[in-house]
């Protein structure tokens, strides 16, 4: 917050001193309908030329500066979303779109089956939902949709901020592309599936806007209690009148005005508004998009989450972890020679094995030489590449004579893969199957990796020389924070199409609570069925046009922007980093949403104890002198005193609003930690903090009237 | 309740100001032994301590067995009512209200016909005001009395009138919390039980057995059990004295163990019959302390969760201890000032007495006294009514105590739930918008009821005369008269005359509205919570046992109930107390 943030959002503050807009909100509201009562007295008093005028005009002012920073509250929290507003506004310009007619041009006038179509030129808000559009390398596409033919690279910066370029193609889970981001090759296909002014876009804009902001139901229900307590105190305060009235003590309506506003929950009714904007801004900040700020509030009570293992808790594929030798074998000759099967294996399993080899990250294998071959040395012109095939399940190289690696007189051939076919490649080339080899292989299989022999051929005789192990690599800090949410109450459940075996070797490394292993998209339906009927909520991310039910199902489901835009349809958040482990974070960041509220609203209500004692005994320590014991503060004069406890009460609002904006703070405690902990912050401090604050205000409102 | 100012018989009149020799009488009697008042609340806890178990254990199994007595299933017979029908919450309420509805208009048509009916003792028809704020203030189980007992009502009105709504009043307590309970271990369902069996249990099973026990030990003590009528006695001066009997003790032990209040004698306990010394004072304060003490432990046990009964448990406790321990030191710090001279104090009871028993009355919704309430000191005074204020939640009323603790426990729940990160939940049961509606309307309705009333009076000059004390004492005794009425509680300070028709009429509605509205709101909740499916508890559910929660539920009380009336007794007590 700074003085240009301040300054953009006066405008807009002042606008929603609308009563009509102000209504929604029962707290502010009372406040406004007491600033304008005050008015009309300090009005009355001024003409008058009453004592008390100067008084009753500082109550006012500080009662429509009360209204007015909740109402800033509200404008800044909605103003740091309108920058973000107009940038993808900026994108959605209007673009000529070429629809494809489902009409065949007639046959033999074009040669090429690609343009059997005729195509003509309309305005992108003309599309309807179903039109079929062309979209050539330069051009914006106009409107969500598939791909339904084609392969392009675009860039989806306009949305996702990423500036690298994505692959889109039909079919399969890359087919959905977004209106707005431009293709830069190639030439796509797409069918359009949502309609000018409800595309991803559109909605994207409303959202960061708020202007499609509703309230959330746990917003409701803490607005249905800020509007009790409001009643209460109104209640209490105009019955106050009469009573005191009987007791001969009858205050100013100013003063009666002043008691009901401090103690209304006005703090936490200013900034409710704001917290909730903050916590949908929260997750725009980290380029996830929820459709409603329900779906963040259901976030903070997520109690289960459904977390695909590939991509998620691992690394998208298995990498080589070790190298073990065959005896007689030295580590360094292994690790060379399965470098060099792999040298030309574009596979990720393939760049792991050189990676391993060329950074060893166990002890068990050591650095290879400097000296080792780089790749473009090693793949000489006359090196023969043998490709990984389905029947022969290898892949390597056949080195020529004279080549670095080969200090022999013959072709050397090196050949990494799967064990059988391995053996059967050793054995019919005068080789055999190590015992401890064997063996290897079968532990790594028991533990759910995968073994990949390692054999070289000189002409003469084959051999094994070793083992590689690949294995699914747990990301680092996965198992820390699968016990953070083990601590917060949130059971973790991973979902693979790994058998058993190895799905549970990674659940085991992982930590994760649950795992189920062979899964199918019907299978995270019924976990997400079977969770719910015992009443927990779950949360999930997909992709994929199968995930679209479970994703539907979920209380909170994370569809990736990479993904198709039936499981964007489905979800009801959208990741635009496509980052599944992101799910976490929108957790926390739901749970801070509403550790906000409550703190805020606890700190508000504890307030109130403080300012009784700041304007009880002013109102009636004419009458009874006595009550003069109740000031504890020892505030300098009942006038200050009322003042002084209206001053703080607006200024609070001020002070907090950083605090609503950023939100408290979110820790992965358990319940009681976290419960005991806020307490004490915004419990106690909301108590004392006033007793202090009222203090300081009345001192300098002394200190100016010596000085006046 | 009443003690002199009962139905007109006269206010307790304007007293004196400035030094008076009684005084000096007063400070010696009120002095407070603070080791004997220690020891006094000793014995009850370990008396309570000792019975809250059991009898939670029997209470739970009492409201849950499937098996009805047979003189049950004869009751049930001869009035048609079908004791399986599991009953929607708005069924249960309705019974409930038909009930009650019923109960007023019979208990009206028997005190106005008391002339015509057997056992009257002489007595005619009760007036028509008196006798309507009467009925509602039984039925209502408050017992505030607006007339004087030895002088209205014969045994025929009192026992099987009067009497009987104090078994029932009490029931229905019981039975709204036993509904409510229900309401959060049920799950997907909207029914909560059978009014009319928790009713029949209530009455029988449980207020029936411990009355008969409790009654021998009252006799036991020295409370009088007669059918004599009025005794005529000579005394030594040659003055003849009238002294009525009757059939006390068995009145008494409903009047304390129902929380109800009504006394027999226009003196409550403060009657040598009613009360006659510090031991059956102590066990007098142990019947109204019994119940409402003991039903933490059954909601423990119904909700399966002891450690929840416990909590609850010890917020009620904290209250009672602290509170009984400021009335003591009130009483004795400020006898004699202000208005009071301690003329409606009993010196045998003392400081000790006075404070144990004043404290239990008021933060029950019991309204029995053993002292004019109306002569306690002001802050005394004051304190009685903060009791009052808090909502009766330590323990509370017989039911209502628990079911009030229990709503402020939703509130609790909704602020501490958030502060967890959660969206709140009580017991596995959402607490959204639906269920902060009427908990909302819940809180606000007895603050409403209280400053309304009291703000409507002291405006109107011909009801403000009903209290004609002068200065913040007036006022005090109109805002007490609504603050109880409304709470249902029925201690006065009995110089208000509220038999008035329009007083009579205003207290009646706060009667009314007081235990009705809530109750409406407490069994709505409950089918709220009983349609939902249970959320299962994990380490990020804000746990509702524990000291916690019991901080926050006590904040809670504190803030959310006390602090609305702070302006208010800032004009009353505490202007009159700190008068300089």
């Amino acid at each position: 917050m700074n003085l240009t943030t301040l300054r953009a959002a006066l405008p807009l503050a002042l606008s929603k001193l609308n009563p009509r807009l102000m209504i929604h909100s029962p707290v502010m509201f009372t406040v406004l309908i007491g600033s304008i009562l005050c008015t009309a007295v300090s009005i009355q008093q001024l003409i008058l030329g009453s004592s008390t005028a100067v008084f009753s005009v500082s109550v006012t002012v500080w009662l429509w500066l009360t209204v007015l920073f909740g109402n800033l509250a509200e404008s800044i929290a909605e103003g740091r979303g309108k920058a973000q507003a107009d940038s993808l506004r900026s994108a959605r310009t209007s673009v000529m779109a070429r629809r494809r007619s489902s009409a065949l041009v007639p046959a033999g006038q074009f040669a090429d089956t690609q343009q059997r179509y005729s195509e003509e030129m309309v305005p992108g808000t003309d599309l309807v939902v179903g039109d079929v559009v062309i979209v050539v390398a330069g051009e914006l596409i106009p409107s969500d949709g598939d791909v339904i033919e084609g392969l392009a690279s675009v860039d989806e910066s306009a949305i996702t901020g990423e500036s690298a370029p994505v692959i889109r193609e039909s079919g399969g889970d890359r087919s959905s592309v977004t209106g707005g981001t431009m293709v830069l090759s190639d030439r796509i296909v797409v069918r359009i599936t949502a309609a000018s002014g409800k595309t991803f876009l559109d909605r994207m804009i409303s959202l960061v806007e708020g202007a499609t902001r509703q309230k959330t139901p746990n917003e409701i229900a803490l607005n249905v209690l800020l509007a009790s307590l409001t009643i209460v105190f109104v209640v209490a305060i105009m019955t106050l009148a009469p009573m005191s009235a009987f007791a001969n003590a009858l205050p100013s309506p100013v003063v009666l005005v002043a008691l009901v506003v401090c103690l209304i929950p006005t703090t936490i009714g200013a900034l409710v508004p704001a917290i909730g904007i903050a916590g949908m801004d929260r997750l725009i900040q980290r380029n996830v998009l929820a459709t409603s700020g329900r779906a963040v509030e259901t976030a903070g009570d997520v109690t289960t989450l459904l977390l695909d293992k590939t991509g998620t808790i691992t690394y998208g594929n298995r990498r080589a972890v070790a190298f073990i030798a065959a005896d007689g074998i030295s580590a360094n000759q292994l690790i060379e020679t399965a470098r060099l099967s792999s040298l030309a294996d574009e596979t990720p399993e393939g760049r792991s094995i050189v990676e391993l080899a060329d950074f060893p990250t166990d002890g068990g294998s050591e650095r290879l030489d400097s000296g080792a071959l780089g790749a473009t040395q090693a793949l000489s012109a006359d090196v023969e590449v043998i490709e990984f095939s389905a029947t022969t399940r290898m892949s390597g190289l056949n080195l020529p004579v004279g080549h670095l690696a080969n200090p022999g007189s013959t072709v050397r051939e090196v050949r990494k893969g799967a064990g059988s076919a391995v053996e059967r490649y050793v054995s019919e080339r005068g080789g055999s199957l190590p015992a401890e080899i064997h063996q290897a292989v079968e532990n790594i299989s028991g533990t759910g990796g995968t073994p990949l022999l390692v054999a070289s051929y000189d002409g003469e005789r084959a051999q094994i020389l070793g083992v590689i192990h690949l294995a699914d690599v747990v990301k680092p800090g996965m198992k820390e924070r699968f016990a953070e949410l083990r601590a917060m109450g949130i059971k973790t459940i991973m979902i693979t199409g790994d058998n058993k075996i190895t799905a549970a070797a990674i659940a085991a490394e992982a930590g994760v609570d649950d795992f189920v292993a062979e899964a199918t998209p019907e299978d995270k339906l019924a976990v997400i069925k079977a969770e719910q009927e015992s009443g927990r909520l779950v949360a999930m991310t997909g992709d994929g046009t199968n995930d679209a039910p479970a994703l539907a199902a979920a209380d909170v489901g994370v569809a990736m922007n990479s993904g198709t835009s039936a499981a964007k349809e489905a979800a009801n958040m959208v990741d635009l980093d496509s980052d599944p482990t992101k799910l976490i974070d929108i957790v926390g960041i739901g749970k801070a949403l509403l550790i906000t509220r409550g703190s805020l609203t606890t700190f508000s209500v504890a307030n109130d104890v403080a300012k009784y004692f700041a304007i009880v005994p002013a109102l009636f320590a004419a009458t009874f002198p006595g009550l003069g014991l109740l000031n504890i503060m020892g505030l300098s004069s009942p006038q200050n005193a009322i003042l002084s406890a209206v001053i703080f009460n607006a200024l609070i609002i001020v002070v907090l609003v950083p605090l609503a904006l950023r939100g408290v703070k979110y820790r992965a405690v358990s319940a009681a930690q976290a419960l005991s902990r806020n307490l004490l912050v915004y419990g106690l401090g909301g108590m004392i903090a006033p007793f202090i604050g009222i203090k300081l205000i009345d001192l300098v409102l002394s200190a100016i009237s010596t000085i006046g | 309740m009443d003690y002199f100012g009962a139905g007109g018989t006269g206010a307790a009149g304007v007293p004196a100001r400035g030094p008076h020799p009684a005084r000096e009488v007063v400070n010696a009697a009120m002095e407070l032994n603070a080791f004997a008042l220690a020891t006094q609340i000793a014995v009850l806890i370990v008396a309570l301590g000792a019975l809250h178990q059991p009898l939670g254990k029997y209470l739970a199994a009492t409201f849950s067995s499937h098996k009805h007595l047979a003189v049950e299933r004869g009751l049930y017979r001869l009035s048609g009512v079908d004791p399986q029908a599991d009953q929607h919450w708005k069924v249960y309420l309705r019974s409930l209200l038909a009930f009650s509805v019923v109960s007023i208009v019979v208990l009206f048509l028997f005190q106005l016909l008391q002339g015509v009916l057997p056992f009257n003792q002489g007595l005619g028809s009760v007036d028509p005001w008196v006798a309507m704020n009467t009925a509602v203030s039984f039925v209502t189980n408050t017992n505030w009395q607006t007339y004087a007992p030895e002088t209205t009502l014969g045994f025929g009105v009192q026992m099987l009138g009067l009497a009987v709504q104090n078994f029932l009043s009490a029931a229905v307590g019981l039975a709204v919390v036993v509904a409510l309970i229900r309401g959060l271990v049920r799950a997907q369902t909207s029914n909560l039980g059978n009014f009319w069996v928790d009713l029949t249990r209530g009455a029988l099973r449980v207020l029936l057995p411990i009355s008969i026990i409790g009654a021998l030990v009252l006799i036991i003590t020295g409370v009088v059990q007669n059918w004599g009528g009025t005794d005529i006695h000579t005394l030594v001066t040659g003055a003849q004295q009238t002294v009525p009997g009757g059939p006390v003790a068995s009145q008494e032990v409903i009047k304390l163990l129902g929380t109800n209040g009504g006394g027999y004698f226009n003196a409550n306990s403060a009657h040598p019959f009613e009360n006659p010394n510090a031991l059956s004072n102590l066990f007098e304060v142990f019947l109204i302390l019994l119940i409402p003490f003991s039903l933490p432990a059954m909601y423990g046990r119904m909700v399966g969760d002891k450690r929840q009964g416990y909590t609850l448990l010890s917020v009620m406790a904290a209250f009672w201890i602290i509170s009984t321990a400021l009335m003591g030191w009130a009483l004795a710090a400020f006898a004699g000032t202000g208005t009071s001279l301690g003329e409606g104090l009993e010196q045998r009871f003392g400081a000790n007495g006075t404070a144990l028993f004043a404290t239990a009355t008021t933060l029950t919704s019991t309204g029995a006294v053993n002292a004019a309430h109306d002569s306690l000191p002001p802050l005394a005074g004051g304190l009685a009514m903060v009791n009052m204020m808090l909502g009766e939640i330590a323990p509370g009323g017989v039911g209502s105590g628990l079911y009030g603790l229990l709503v402020l426990s939703v509130v609790a729940v909704f602020i501490g739930g958030l502060m967890v990160g959660r969206t709140p939940e009580m017991l596995g049961k959402k607490v959204g918008a639906a269920q902060m509606k009427l908990v909302a309307i819940y809180i606000l309705v007895t603050p409403t009821l209280v400053l309304l009333g009291t703000a409507i009076t002291v405006s109107i000059p011909a009801l403000a005369a009903a209290a004609p004390a002068e200065g913040p004492h007036g006022f005090s005794e109109v805002l007490y008269a609504f603050t109880s009425a409304a709470n249902n509680n029925g201690s006065a300070f009995g110089g208000i005359t509220s038999s008035g028709p329009a007083l009579a009429t205003m207290l009646a509605l706060a009667m009314f509205f007081g235990r009705f509205l809530p109750i409406a709101l407490v069994l709505a909740l409950a089918g709220s919570f009983a349609k939902q499916r249970k959320i299962p508890n994990t380490a990020g559910t804000l746990a509702t046992h524990g000291p916690l929660f019991a901080v926050l539920l006590g904040a809670v009380v504190l803030i959310l109930t006390a602090l609305t009336y702070f302006p208010a007794l800032a004009l009353g007590p505490a202007a009159e107390g700190l008068l300089k």
